[in-house]
Order: C-alpha cells, then sequence, then structure tokens
C-alpha cells in the first residue's frame, strides 16, 4: 500500500511542478510526464502483486468530513482496473509530449499537463475508495479534471459545446450516485463499503437501477452515451485514450462494485445487463458506421465495447443468480478480460487517429487516403488495432469475445426460454457486431490509409515523431501479446471471481483450467497461423525471384484519366448498410442535383446525428425548460427580494427546528 | 489414426477445386454446351501459378500480403473442419467459433486489397462483400449454436460424430430448418447465384469477382484456390450434418461424404442454371431469412 502511495505522490508532484512552469513549456511536459510514467510504474507493482496473490490491501486514515473516512482498500478487482489505467495513461503520456509539443507556443501545458497527473489519480482513488464521499469526491475531481482536459482547445465553437455536454451528463450521472450512496449509507448506516448488511430486495433494485444510470452514463451505456461522440473528438487525442481506454471503464468497475455490494442478484437484472449490452453494442457499431469522423467513429465504438463487455457482466450474473459456474467464469472473465483488451486497442487506435490529425491536420475519413505510403508505422500499428477491435482471430480481441460466446454455447442452465434468451440475444447480437466492426474497420483502414491521396494533405503527409510511435508500437505489441499468452492472461480472474460471487472457488479452479485449455488450442491455431503466414510469404517471395513483374495503373475500364476523386469514399462504402438499418439510424441525406440538361455542380451531404440526443434529450430538455420558464417570475434581480428570501427559509427552518425539538 | 487426420486436410486440398468443375459442368448440361473439362480449375490455377504478375502503382504491402493471409486461414481451417467422420489435427472446444472468424480474417484482407487498388469498382464489390457477410454471420453462428445446444458438445468433430440417424429422426425440423440456412451461408459466402454471379464479367454487378479484379498471375491463382477450398469447407459443414453416416469402415463414411458433396456441387450448378441472381437490395431479405430460419431451428431445440 505504501508503495502504491508512493507512486501516486510522485505523480502528483509532476503534475504540481508543471503547473508552475507555464513559461518553459517544453520542460513542464517533461517533468509531469516524467511523473506520470514513474509513479505509473511505481504504483503498478502492489497492484500485479495484489492481482496474483488474491491479497486484499487497505489503510484507513480518519478525515474530517461529515460520513466520510479515508479509507481505501486494493482488492483483485481493484488492481484489474488499476493495471490499465496505469498502463495506459503513462503510455499515452509519452505519446502526448510528442504530440502537443506544436502546440507549446500557443497554449498552458503546464496546466493541461496538471489536470492529466490529477485525472490520473483521480481514477485511481475512485477504483481504490472504499467510502462513499471518498468515492464520490474522487469522482468528481476525475470529472472535472477530464473536463479541462476535453477543453483544451477552448477558443474553438465545437469544444466549448463539447465541453458543456461532458459536464452536464457527467453532473446528471453523478446525481443519481449520490442518490446511490445516500439510500446504501442511510442503510448500512456507515458510508463505509465493508459494512454490509443484507439489503431488503426492493432496496436492492432501486439501487441496481441508480448504480445502472449513474455508472452507464460514465461507461456510456445507450442511451445514456451522447457525450462520448462530443468529448472525444474535441479532447487532444491523448486525452481521449486515456478517456475511451480507462476513464469510461470506471463506470464498468463502479458496475462491478455495486454487484459485491447488492447480495444475489435477481434474475431481471442479468436480463437488464444483457439487453443494455446487446442494445449498446449494436447501436453503437451502427452508428460508428454512418460516421465521417475518425475520432467520432471511435467514440462510438467505445459505446460498442462497453456494450459486449456488458453482455459479458450479464452472463456471469445470470450464471450467479441460475448458479452456474460455467456462465459465471467464462462470463466475467470474458467482460473483464474484454476491459482490459478495449483499453489496448482503443487507445492504440485513439494515439494512431492523433498521428493522423497531427500529419493531415483532419480527421475526416472522406478526405484521406493512401498515406500508409507515408505513414507506415502508424498505419502498421492501426492494422493491429483494427483487427483487434473487430475481434478477429489471432488477436486479443478475438479471446475475450470468444470466451463469451463459449460461455452461452456450454451453458447447462437446462432448456426452455431461461436458455433460449440468453443464447440467442448473446449470440445474435455478438455475431452481428463482429460483422458490422469489420464493417467499419475495413471502412476506416480502407478509405484512410489506401488507396490513392483524396486531398492534398493526404498527399503531404508524414510519419509521427518518436515519443509517439514508440507508445503505438507498444500497445500494438501488447494486442499479440494479451492474445498469444491468452491462457496464462485469463487467470487473474482466479482472484477477481471470489470477489464477485460466492461460488465455490474450487469450481471457478476447474472452470478456469478448462478454458484455460482450450485457449491453449487457441494459441496453437494462432501461432501456426503466424507460422503459415511467414513461411508462404517466403514461398510467395521466392515464387516471384524470376518472374516477370510489372506495375500499371489500377484497371479503370479503359478510362482516359482516373482520379483520385472517383475512388469509393466511406459514406459510399458504408451506404449499403447505413440504408439497410436507416430505421435506427436515421441518416438525414440532403442532395442538390442540377435538373438541367447540361452538367452543372452537384452535391450530396449525408449527416448521421444520435438519435437519443434527437429523439429523447433534445425534446426532454425543451420540455424541462418550458416547465422550469413558469418558475421564472421568482427571477426578478431585485436584490431587496432576494434577501427576504434567505430570511424567509432562515425563519422557516427556525420554525421547523423548534417544532420538532 | 495421425493418417486419418492428415488425409482429412489433404483430402480439401486435392479435392476442393473439383467442385468449381463439377458445378461449371452443371452449368454447361443445363445451357446445352459441351463444357469446359472437369478439371479446368485445376489448369487455371497451375496456368496461372507460372505466370508474371502485374501490380497497380496505387497498392501498398497489403495488396500482397492479402493472398498469402487468405491462403493461410484456409489451410488453419481445413485442420479444423472434419470431413465425412475423418478425425482432425485440430479439435478443442469452441473451434466452431474460431472457424466463424477465421473466415472474418479472410474477408478482412480480402476487402482491404480491394480498397488498396484505388478503384471504385473494387470498392463497390468490398462494401457489398461486407454488407451481406455480416447478415450471414448470425445465420452462421446461431445455426451452430443449435446444434451445439442439440448435441450438447462445443467442437466440430464432437458435434457431427454426435449426429446420427437417431439424432434427424428425434428433430428433424430443426435439422431441416439448419440445412436450408447453412444451404444459403453456402451459397452467399461463396459468391454464388442468387448472392453474387460468379460468371458476369460485369463490374457493377459482381461482389467476389470484381474485389479480386485487378490480380493477377501467382496472387490470383491463391486466391482462386482458397475460394475453392473455402467452399469445400463450408460443404463439409453442411455435409456433416445432412449425412449422419457413421459406420465403423471409415471408407464407407467418406464415400458417403464425397456423394453428397458431389450433390452439394451439382445443386449448386443446377441453382445457378435455374434462377437469375437477386437484385442486390433483395439479398439481405434473403440472408436475414437463413438467420430467420437459424433462429427457429434454435428455438425448437430449446423449447
Amino acid at each position: 500500500m505504501s508503495i502504491f502511495i508512493l507512486g501516486l505522490t510522485v505523480i502528483l508532484a509532476g503534475g504540481l511542478v508543471s503547473i508552475f512552469l507555464g513559461r518553459r513549456p517544453a520542460l513542464a511536459s517533461f517533468l509531469a510526464v516524467a511523473g506520470a510514467a514513474v509513479g505509473s510504474i511505481i504504483s503498478i507493482f502492489p497492484c500485479f502483486k495484489i492481482l496474483l496473490s488474491g491479497i486484499a490491501e487497505s489503510m484507513r486514515l480518519e478525515w474530517n468530513v461529515p460520513f466520510g473516512s479515508f479509507f481505501i482498500k486494493i482488492d483483485a478487482i481493484s488492481a484489474l482496473f488499476l493495471i490499465p489505467i496505469f498502463g495506459l495513461s503513462a503510455i499515452a503520456a509519452v505519446y502526448g509530449m510528442g504530440y502537443l509539443s506544436s502546440y507549446s507556443s500557443r497554449k498552458n501545458l503546464g496546466v493541461h499537463w496538471f489536470f492529466y497527473n490529477l485525472l490520473l489519480i483521480a481514477m485511481a482513488l475512485v477504483v481504490v475508495a472504499r467510502n462513499g464521499v471518498l468515492f464520490l469526491v474522487s469522482w468528481e475531481i476525475m470529472s472535472l479534471s477530464s473536463f479541462f482536459l476535453v477543453t483544451f482547445e477552448y477558443e474553438q465553437e465545437k469544444t466549448q459545446k463539447a465541453g458543456l455536454i461532458y459536464l452536464i451528463a457527467m453532473h446528471i450521472g453523478t446525481a443519481f450516485l449520490i442518490a446511490f450512496f445516500v439510500l446504501l449509507g442511510n442503510h448500512n448506516g456507515s458510508m463505509d463499503f465493508d459494512k454490509i448488511s443484507v439489503l431488503p430486495s426492493s432496496l436492492a433494485s432501486i439501487l441496481f437501477l441508480l448504480a445502472i444510470v449513474g455508472f452507464g452514463t460514465k461507461a456510456g451505456f445507450m442511451p445514456f452515451h451522447v457525450w462520448l461522440p462530443y468529448a472525444h473528438p474535441a479532447a487532444p487525442s491523448h486525452v481521449s485514450a486515456v478517456m475511451s481506454g480507462v476513464m469510461i471503464k470506471t463506470g464498468i468497475y463502479g458496475l462491478v462494485r455495486t454487484l459485491t455490494l447488492l447480495g444475489t442478484p435477481p434474475e431481471w437484472w442479468c436480463w437488464t445487463l444483457i439487453i443494455i449490452g446487446a442494445v449498446s453494442g449494436v447501436l453503437g457499431v451502427l452508428f460508428a458506421l454512418a460516421q465521417h469522423d475518425l475520432k467520432r467513429l471511435l467514440a462510438y465504438h467505445s459505446v460498442e465495447n462497453i456494450g459486449i463487455i456488458t453482455i459479458g457482466l450479464g452472463v456471469g450474473l445470470l450464471g450467479i443468480s441460475k448458479g452456474s459456474p460455467v456462465l459465471v467464469v467464462l462470463g466475467f472473465t470474458g467482460g473483464l478480460f474484454h476491459v482490459i483488451n478495449h483499453a489496448v486497442f482503443k487507445g492504440l487506435l485513439f494515439l494512431c487517429a492523433g498521428s493522423i490529425l497531427h500529419s493531415c491536420g483532419t480527421g475526416h475519413i472522406d478526405r484521406l487516403g493512401g498515406i500508409i505510403k507515408r505513414m507506415p508505422w502508424t498505419a502498421c500499428t492501426f492494422l493491429i488495432g483494427a483487427i483487434a477491435i473487430s475481434g478477429l482471430p489471432p488477436l486479443n480481441g478475438f479471446v475475450s469475445e470468444f470466451m463469451i460466446y463459449l460461455g452461452v454455447f456450454k451453458s447447462d442452465t437446462g432448456s426452455g426460454m431461461n436458455e433460449l434468451i440468453p443464447s440467442l440475444i448473446v449470440i445474435g447480437s455478438l455475431s452481428l457486431i463482429g460483422g458490422l466492426a469489420l464493417a467499419c474497420f475495413t471502412k476506416a483502414f480502407g478509405v484512410i490509409f489506401l488507396g490513392l491521396p483524396r486531398s492534398s494533405e493526404a498527399q503531404h503527409a508524414h510519419e509521427a515523431g518518436t515519443c509517439m510511435r514508440f507508445s503505438m508500437v507498444i500497445l500494438a505489441a501488447c494486442c499479440v501479446i494479451l492474445g498469444i499468452f491468452s491462457p496464462l492472461v485469463i487467470r487473474f480472474a482466479e482472484n477477481v471471481i471470489p470477489e464477485i460471487t460466492s461460488l465455490n472457488t474450487e469450481q471457478i479452479q476447474i472452470e478456469l483450467s478448462s478454458a484455460s485449455g482450450i485457449l491453449n488450442h487457441f494459441v496453437a491455431a494462432s501461432l501456426i497461423l503466424m507460422g503459415i503466414i511467414g513461411i508462404i510469404t517466403v514461398l510467395h517471395k521466392l515464387l516471384f525471384g524470376r518472374r516477370i513483374v510489372r506495375e500499371a495503373v489500377t484497371w479503370d475500364c479503359g478510362y482516359a484519366r482516373p482520379e483520385p476523386r472517383m475512388q469509393y469514399t466511406a459514406t459510399s462504402f458504408a451506404q449499403p448498410l447505413v440504408d439497410l438499418f436507416r430505421f435506427f439510424l436515421r441518416t438525414n441525406k440532403d442532395i442538390s442535383r442540377s435538373e438541367d440538361i447540361f452538367p452543372a455542380q452537384s452535391r450530396l451531404n449525408t449527416d448521421t446525428s444520435d438519435i437519443c440526443e434527437k429523439y429523447i434529450y433534445q425534446p426532454g430538455f425543451k420540455f424541462l425548460s418550458e416547465l422550469l420558464a413558469k418558475l421564472r417570475w421568482l427571477q426578478h434581480g431585485r436584490i431587496q427580494l432576494y434577501i427576504l428570501y434567505i430570511a424567509l427559509t432562515l425563519l422557516i427552518l427556525l420554525i421547523w427546528k423548534l417544532m420538532k425539538a | 489414426m495421425i493418417f486419418l487426420k492428415i488425409l482429412n486436410t489433404v483430402l480439401a486440398l486435392i479435392t476442393a477445386p473439383l467442385l468449381l468443375g463439377i458445378i461449371n459442368r452443371t452449368k454447361a448440361f443445363f445451357a446445352g454446351r459441351n463444357g469446359q473439362p472437369l478439371l479446368q480449375p485445376y489448369y487455371d490455377i497451375w496456368k496461372l501459378l507460372n505466370k508474371g504478375s502485374v501490380y497497380s502503382i496505387a497498392t501498398s504491402r497489403i495488396f500482397r500480403i492479402g493472398p498469402v493471409v487468405g491462403f493461410s486461414v484456409v489451410l488453419i481451417a481445413a485442420a479444423i473442419v472434419p470431413f465425412g467422420g475423418l478425425p482432425v489435427l485440430l479439435d478443442f472446444q469452441g473451434d466452431l467459433i474460431l472457424f466463424a472468424y477465421l473466415f472474418g480474417l479472410s474477408r478482412f484482407f480480402t476487402v482491404l486489397m480491394a480498397m488498396d487498388t484505388a478503384s471504385s469498382f473494387e470498392g463497390m464489390g468490398a462494401s457489398r462483400e461486407v454488407t451481406f457477410s455480416a447478415l450471414t454471420e448470425p445465420a452462421l453462428l446461431i445455426g451452430l449454436a443449435a446444434i451445439a445446444k442439440y448435441t450438447g458438445y462445443v467442437s466440430l468433430a464432437q458435434i457431427f460424430s454426435s449426429i446420427n440417424f437417431d439424432a434427424w429422426l428425434n428433430a428433424a425440423p430443426a435439422f431441416i430448418l439448419i440445412g436450408f440456412a447453412f444451404l444459403i451461408v453456402f451459397l452467399s459466402e461463396n459468391s454464388r447465384i442468387p448472392v453474387d454471379d460468379p460468371n458476369t464479367h460485369l463490374e457493377l454487378t459482381m461482389i467476389h469477382e470484381v474485389m479480386i479484379l485487378d490480380h493477377s498471375g501467382p496472387d490470383l491463382a491463391i486466391i482462386l484456390y482458397s475460394a475453392a477450398m473455402k467452399m469445400w469447407l463450408l460443404g463439409a459443414i453442411l455435409t456433416g450434418i445432412v449425412i449422419p453416416v457413421h459406420s465403423d469402415n471409415v471408407f464407407l463414411n467418406v464415400s458417403a461424404a464425397l456423394l453428397f458433396m458431389l450433390l452439394l456441387a451439382v445443386l449448386t450448378g443446377i441453382i445457378e442454371s435455374s434462377m437469375a441472381r437477386l437484385r442486390l437490395l433483395h439479398v439481405p431479405q434473403l440472408l436475414i431469412g437463413a438467420a430467420t430460419l437459424s433462429v427457429l431451428a434454435l428455438i425448437l431445440i430449446l423449447r
């Protein structure tokens, strides 16, 4: 525990020093990044130790806040979430140092790095806090510091809008969490998480729903996800990577922690999670498909992956309520492994997106093209991330989805509706998500990196700097390593699952060993696959040794002058699927074609705005503002009357107090 | 035992292109032509392997590594799928999921290769490929889940060895539904009519053929061969479900399966001769129909 605190102190020190070095941006960045990286490395060691041994460590200090105590504890669940938090934040910080260097003349980087390190500390505290007040305070610091990171380019109007939406969404979510902790604390008689009494089932259900909304807003469940497609594109890329890779996972952490506090789950909780997961997953990837902006596309993919994680948790929970160890182990392990995997590949993809933005100045997919030749490192790492996020073998993304599938395929809860519906929803949605994710990432990679440049920005692209390349290569390597070593990696669940359920530890062990055994076969298959690819590549080279190999233009059906503009664009690539799912997407098509008999300019503009925003939040907030407008007579700007309100309120409170006494 | 395991893979490697030959002969018969020799696909592959190559100046490394990945994937898949009750080299729980996703990997690279040429025709094909495959995936996986739930096993070899005549008698409706669903998956994944027409050389109407328009020489040979293998492997899955022959005589089992594969190829030829390709807008309906059949089968099995 002391090592953990030491690490956090180093991170904080780095941040504090940098805030005073605003005039020397290079030094400020370096010290803050060094603090974040060194601190993370220091703090990550105790996390590994706790995850492997399963022995929790805790610390409790007095804290002069009503109902509060500085009670922190690292158990296996916390450790599991801390590892990606520290790992990804450190890597993204190194990337950010390179990424922000071009801003050093215009922005105060010291302030940015202070909030970055603060966000890192707040995330770590959220995950280890074991007191409701401490949790909420850390949660709020996390939301606020990330708000300042999102609004880095505050002079742009779209960033201001994004920041505002983010701030409001976070606080609506927090309001539900305050209600959650007050109800829980009121029943338990203490805000500490270790004083758990058995909850009546109605209260447990209310708490569960509050947690779904409160934590779901952070995690990005449909329909609480509306802030993601605004905040992620607005933030600098290393911040997007951290927010999407690990910060939204604190929502998942909150949900998992809630499950440990609420006792045996009734069956409908599992359904709720599975359905939320399926809806978030399928709609997330569909909306991603319809986007033109790379970072917005990636933001919707976060919704999709949170959906997959939630499906996994739902399957695990179903196992608890049915007493089926197979479902528990494969569901939770798959879901939680996906938490780590998503942190790695989504972090990687956001960093790659940052390199593209940095080099081409635009994230608009249809304006790019052919940059694989100018940015081979970014292209190669993006390709690895794209294969991983599409859930394709042999990388890590496949393994976690595979485990969830396997859980449902192997489930042994008998026949009838109870067996049918989870199989149908889980398998149906996962397979559809898989197919659509493939469509989305072939679109992203194919249009951005392949073909010919569609604009002069893309023509003059240049490779990212050393810091940025370093971070991307490390994360890409992690995608491969987590896939190849998956039989070992899933052993993390050995100590995590017993924290969530009271299921027999031996049974968990047996199931986990069997899962590991299955993954060994998968790894063998992957290694053979890679071996064969290697061998055939060599043979292929040899085959071409003495052949005539020519280069020519692409077959163009006899056009005199093929143009890069004739290429298929991302919009046209996605069009069949977007049209097929128009019921959900409701893409706005603005076509102006010339009616003349002579050729003239015509244009097509497609725009897919979020249905939840359009049909739930905008009418909802409009209704609310109309309702509240009726109270506007209270606000008239006369200070004397405001003082009267205060005096009256005090008087009423005084009378109430006296009457009670 | 190891001999039989290797035989299972080698059989696929040797006989796969023959399916294309049979289909072509069947189509020739219906068209009243003499048709090409039965072994023409082998000659084609051999001819292409000995040729030089032309690469587009727009392409990158992806274009060159794509065929290699596609071929490696079918090799691994050939080690997973059992044919006619033969044992397989790679057999583990959940191998059917890996099987479905391996083809996803090869599709990923095929689509990227098409995008790499900067041709709008190939982009069109790629776009259609991802659209239709996204809809076939649920049909395939839910169908596999249905047979997995019925037999209680999650590896292809075990599943197929426990589908016997009794199983068919017990759950004939479900098996028939899965059979039809997988037939549609088979036709769609292998780019046959009514989803795609392998014969037209009009770029606007094609899917698979248009994606490989810019490939030539050995690369094209590898792609053709991988496509034939894919047809064989998906056919083997269909065979495993439809032909419940599990006698002690390996020769008899394999012959029965081979006979079914022959019939499947002839059936494909008949379908191609007797109906036109569906309009592209109607293809999703067919594929969603296949998914619905799989769902119904799962409902029948788990009711």
